[in-house]
């Protein structure tokens, strides 16, 4: 299978690079997790051809040999049904789509952005004991913040992580319901106040990458766009070096100004960050001076002490009945984690 | 005397609200303003101009008694066409603008648009042309045929079927007053929060009671119209014998009543979050985005199939009369849009696989989505096998529908690839997204209305349209759509995402450009429309027809064209499904003697001022200006207690003027185009 991807692959972008001039990033990603949902739809849209394409001929051929002025064509007045055509009429498209659904049925789970990975490219299996680089992502009026926790450095819209290495995404929002998207690396997650999405993903080849806000979130929304960029080990370690160098400090202060609404914010770094400002954004009291009830949940708190936390918080009532189904996380039961 | 001041200001905001003269964007001296000033004076021109010539003509008394207070189901559908029409000259010009913006906007060049005034376009844009274009044409499209189809002489409930009509008017009249007065949502075409929730001003209120009166109306009307299909079909018309046009009928009439009271529903508590600062839809204290994104979909998603079913019916009609032929596998096609229906209720979450909902619940999404394509695949098939031995005509209607056959399977091949919920993790909301529902939306529906518009005029009105601008046309938006279009689809597989302003990547230019140029195509198959209806109009003698032009093969083409206002003098007893060519085939004699008084129902002003009054309502309402919502929602409360005391509803056509016009009436027996 996977070599049969590969070539319809090259037969799918060789005419449409031509054509497009352009990096067709859906087809060709550099990230595993993108390319192995690029592979689903490729594979997909050719089984759904088998059946399109004779349709679309037999559309021409029909209309063509049926018409009017036809004087060989047979015509026959009566003839509305066959109970053996209208049975293939049925099966044949039931056939496609059971094809294509147990595809999407083993994509879907296998390829569900809260899943760790357990490969970094094909062939190549996460060796045990390998820490994934973490990432908390937040999405502010209209740019993007990205925490490193194993790190202790922040940055604003410039994200990097080594090639190769597995990628845990947190994502919150700020304000607005945006959707972190960067089409080479995964497909996107929104991101959302108050709740909590996850995305694992690796990134194979160095390079800059665009990213964006999949989601409309208000006049800024044009302006949201940072650059995720691959680096080897060496190069993402002296980036980080870079950022401590730099200095600068996110506490509640700073954080306050940069959450405010503002279009084209430069890219920039912070050397450290208030340890629990994830957290605090995740439930929502990130103000400074303001007390975070839902913050004090321990690790392994059970359902029941995260309603227990909702009554006090009325800010994530909504999200309590979601804390079976686990996804999106509501705040509290992130803090958990 | 400065004491005097608070006192006046408090006068100004009991009569106005927050309505102020800053809220008149055509008076701001900015590009916005003067492109707001430049439409607010093309408007009124027009407007003067067609006012004035109908004063000339002393037309108002005739648009008054003939029109607006008109019970009758055809004239309203006739009046829903119209009403599509002009919005979608609306609705297209803010598609124009948008185009211009996108391929404009490059680099150091922001464009004529700043993003405050482009999310207005977007949003305008979706939500004109899903309610008051598609929505208003396929139900004028409803209004007209179904009720001749089953061989009735109205709907069920003819009042409310024109109070329908002016509820869904004055919606739109309140999005196009937006343009003049204040502002419009920025909030998308579904209005998601925390945007609509956050937007200050008018924008989003405007849009919320807009759709409110528009939704009420749609709701009444597919009340209307499941009546009308169950109680008042011809004796012998089974529901196994209704034409298909009709079987979709009710079944999008049928999800019109269960889907547009969630939208109701829906648009109600975003208004409470708005109005009285409730918290169904916020972050904090208790609300949840995700709720309203469900909620809006619930609707949202079954409205797509609102609007292609009867489509579905359109086409299943057209290709059996251009064919010469019955309908291949009628059962299939009735279980078909049966499926099409009961499915369409379970797909919603697929237009947020992103959301996070787990891999469980996306599967479940992703396979109903997918499933759906089964019963539509089915439907092509059919259409297929219709043309197949038979005798095809390529008049205007069946080039639409080849048109459609060809544009929308590509289409359904696409929403295919975006129900794969791994690779909508990519495509999500990208251009390929908005390629793909331009791509069913206009090559099904738009399409499919105007094969209808080509098929059923000269039923309508008495003569034929033209074919050359018919056909020019149809060129002009088939070639136009795939032009804007192709670029489209190919940018989403670059990863580009919707509702940008402004771009950096140059290399994309080139894309946007073709795009537009495409648009501009649509535009001319636009005009070439109105050009048709104008040159048909002006040689209506030379083109006019029997009652029986096609060859048609169901009911309605039994009856005179125009239809008179009782649609039959006598019904028809029903003993095959397609009825007309049954009675054809017997030698159906009409019966010119014998005739008995028809009871109708009589013209009422009601709905026509219900409707004025809840314009008002909701007019002062957007402003906050209490007083008048309050005093229009009593004043319709009281003109609907008044409408139920008028006793003198019907009448009855006496017998000397259902005579006169059946040996008047244009009943040529010869037939145009599909001799079969």
């Amino acid at each position: 299978m996977p070599m049969t991807v590969k070539r319809l692959r090259g037969l799918l972008l060789s005419p449409l690079a031509v054509l497009a001039g352009c990096h067709l990033a859906l087809l060709d990603p550099s990230g595993d997790v993108a390319r192995q949902q690029s592979d689903v739809m490729i594979v997909t849209t050719v089984i759904i051809a088998l059946i399109v394409v004779p349709v679309l001929i037999a559309i021409g051929v029909i209309a063509w040999r049926y018409r009017a002025s036809s004087k060989k064509a047979h015509y026959d007045a009566e003839w509305d049904h066959s109970p053996q055509l209208e049975l293939v009429v049925w099966a044949a498209p039931l056939l496609i789509i059971i094809a294509v659904g147990a595809i999407s049925w083993i994509g879907t789970h296998q390829l569900d952005p809260y899943r760790p990975l357990d490969r970094v490219a094909q062939g190549q299996p996460v060796a045990a004991g390998t820490q994934p680089l973490e990432v908390d992502v937040v999405s502010l009026r209209w740019k993007w913040l990205f925490l490193y926790p194993q790190y202790g450095i922040a940055t604003v819209n410039q994200l990097a992580a080594p090639v190769n290495v597995p990628i845990r995404f947190k994502l919150t929002s700020d304000a607005m319901m945006d959707a972190f998207s960067v089409p080479d690396l995964a497909g996107m997650v929104y991101t959302m106040p108050g709740m909590q999405t996850m995305l694992h993903a690796v990134i194979n080849k160095p390079g800059q990458y665009p990213g964006f806000s999949a989601n409309y979130s208000g006049a800024g929304f044009t302006d949201m766009r940072f650059t995720f960029e691959g680096m080897t080990q060496r190069d993402f370690d002296d980036w980080v070096a870079k950022a401590h160098a730099a200095g600068g400090t996110l506490d509640l202060q700073a954080y306050d100004l940069l959450r405010q609404p503002g279009r084209n914010a430069p890219v920039r770094s912070y050397a450290s960050f208030e340890p629990d400002l994830y957290t605090r954004i995740l439930n929502l009291c990130a103000d400074p001076g303001q007390e975070c009830k839902g913050q004090m949940m321990s690790p392994g708190a059970s359902t029941a002490a995260a309603m227990q936390g909702m009554r006090d918080h009325p800010a994530h009532a909504g999200a309590g009945a979601l804390v079976d189904a686990g996804k999106p996380v509501p705040a509290q039961a992130a803090a958990a984690h | 005397m400065p004491e005097a001041m608070p006192h006046r200001a408090a006068i100004r905001d009991f009569l106005f609200g927050r309505l102020t003269l800053d809220s008149l964007p055509f008076l701001k001296p900015d590009l916005e303003g003067r492109i707001v000033l430049a439409t607010l004076v093309v408007v009124a021109i027009v407007g003067v101009a067609i006012l004035g010539l109908i004063t000339k003509k002393r037309l108002w008394g005739y648009l008054w008694h003939e029109w607006f207070t008109s019970v009758d189901h055809k004239k309203l559908g006739i009046m829903y066409m119209i009403l599509g029409t002009v919005m979608l000259l609306r609705g297209f010009s803010d598609a124009i603008m948008m185009r211009a913006q996108q391929a404009y906007a490059f680099g150091p060049q922001m464009g004529y648009l700043p993003p405050e005034h482009y999310d207005q376009i977007f949003t305008a844009h979706g939500a004109i042309m899903i309610f008051f274009v598609a929505m208003a044409y396929i139900v004028g499209l409803m209004n007209y045929v179904m009720p001749l189809q089953i061989g009735s002489r109205d709907v069920a409930f003819p009042f409310l079927n024109n109070l329908s009509f002016w509820f869904t008017f004055w919606g739109a009249i309140l999005f196009m007053v937006s343009l003049f007065v204040g502002d419009f949502s920025t909030a998308g075409w579904l209005g998601y929060p925390p945007v609509s929730e956050l937007q200050q001003g008018p924008g989003v209120d405007y849009y919320i009671w807009g759709l409110q009166l528009s939704g009420v109306g749609t709701l009444l009307t597919g009340v209307n119209f499941v009546t009308t299909i169950l109680k008042m079909r011809a004796p012998g018309m089974t529901m196994m014998k209704m034409p298909v046009f009709t079987w979709t009928t009710l079944c999008t009439s049928g999800l019109i009543i269960a889907t547009f009271p969630v939208l109701t529903a829906t648009l109600l508590l975003l208004s409470l979050d708005r109005y009285l600062g409730t918290h169904f839809f916020t972050t904090g204290f208790g609300g949840n985005v995700m709720m309203y994104i469900n909620l809006i979909w619930v609707w949202g998603h079954p409205e797509v199939y609102i609007l292609i079913l009867p489509i579905f019916g359109v086409y299943s009609e057209i290709v059996p009369t251009f064919s010469g032929k019955p309908l291949f596998g009628y059962s299939s096609m009735v279980y078909a849009t049966v499926a099409i229906m009961i499915l369409s209720y379970l797909v919603w979450l697929h237009h947020f696989f992103t959301m996070g909902s787990g891999a469980d619940v996306n599967s479940f999404f992703s396979l109903t989505t997918m499933m759906i394509s089964i019963p539509t695949g089915v439907k092509i098939f059919n259409w297929l096998f219709t043309m197949y031995r038979g005798r095809v005509h390529f008049t205007v209607p069946m080039l639409w529908t080849m048109g459609f056959l060809f544009t929308f399977t590509i289409g359904g091949m696409t929403g295919v690839m975006l129900s794969v919920a791994p690779a909508d993790f990519l495509l999500h909301n990208s251009l390929f997204l908005i390629a793909h529902f331009h791509n069913v939306i206009i090559g099904g529906v738009v399409f499919g209305v105007f094969a209808a518009v080509n098929y059923w005029f000269p039923k309508a009105f008495g003569f034929r349209l033209d074919e050359f601008w018919g056909k020019a046309s149809f060129w002009f938006w088939l070639v136009g759509f795939w032009v804007a279009f192709t670029p489209l689809y190919i940018m989403g597989l670059m990863g580009v995402t919707r509702r940008l302003s402004h771009f950096d990547n140059a290399a994309l230019q080139p894309y946007f450009i073709v795009a537009a140029f495409g648009a501009l195509l649509i535009a001319l198959g636009i005009l070439a429309f109105i050009i048709q209806i104008y040159v048909s109009i002006l040689r209506r003698k030379a083109y006019a027809v029997g009652n029986d032009p096609w060859n048609g093969r169901t009911l309605e083409w039994s009856t005179s064209s125009p239809p008179p206002d009782y649609n039959f003098a006598f019904i028809p007893n029903i003993r095959a499904r397609d009825a007309w060519t049954d009675m054809k085939k017997h030698g159906y004699r009409r019966p010119l003697e014998g005739f008995n008084p028809i009871h109708m129902p009589k013209n009422t002003a009601a709905g026509t001022i219900i409707g004025a009054l809840s314009f008002a309502c909701c007019f002062g309402l957007v402003w906050y200006i209490w007083w008048l919502a309050a005093a229009a929602f009593v004043g319709i409360i009281a003109a609907a207690i008044v409408h139920t005391f008028n006793y003198h509803r019907d009448f009855h056509i006496p017998v000397d003027e259902v005579h006169k016009f059946e040996h008047s009436g244009n009943w040529q027996v010869e037939t145009l185009g599909a001799g079969a």
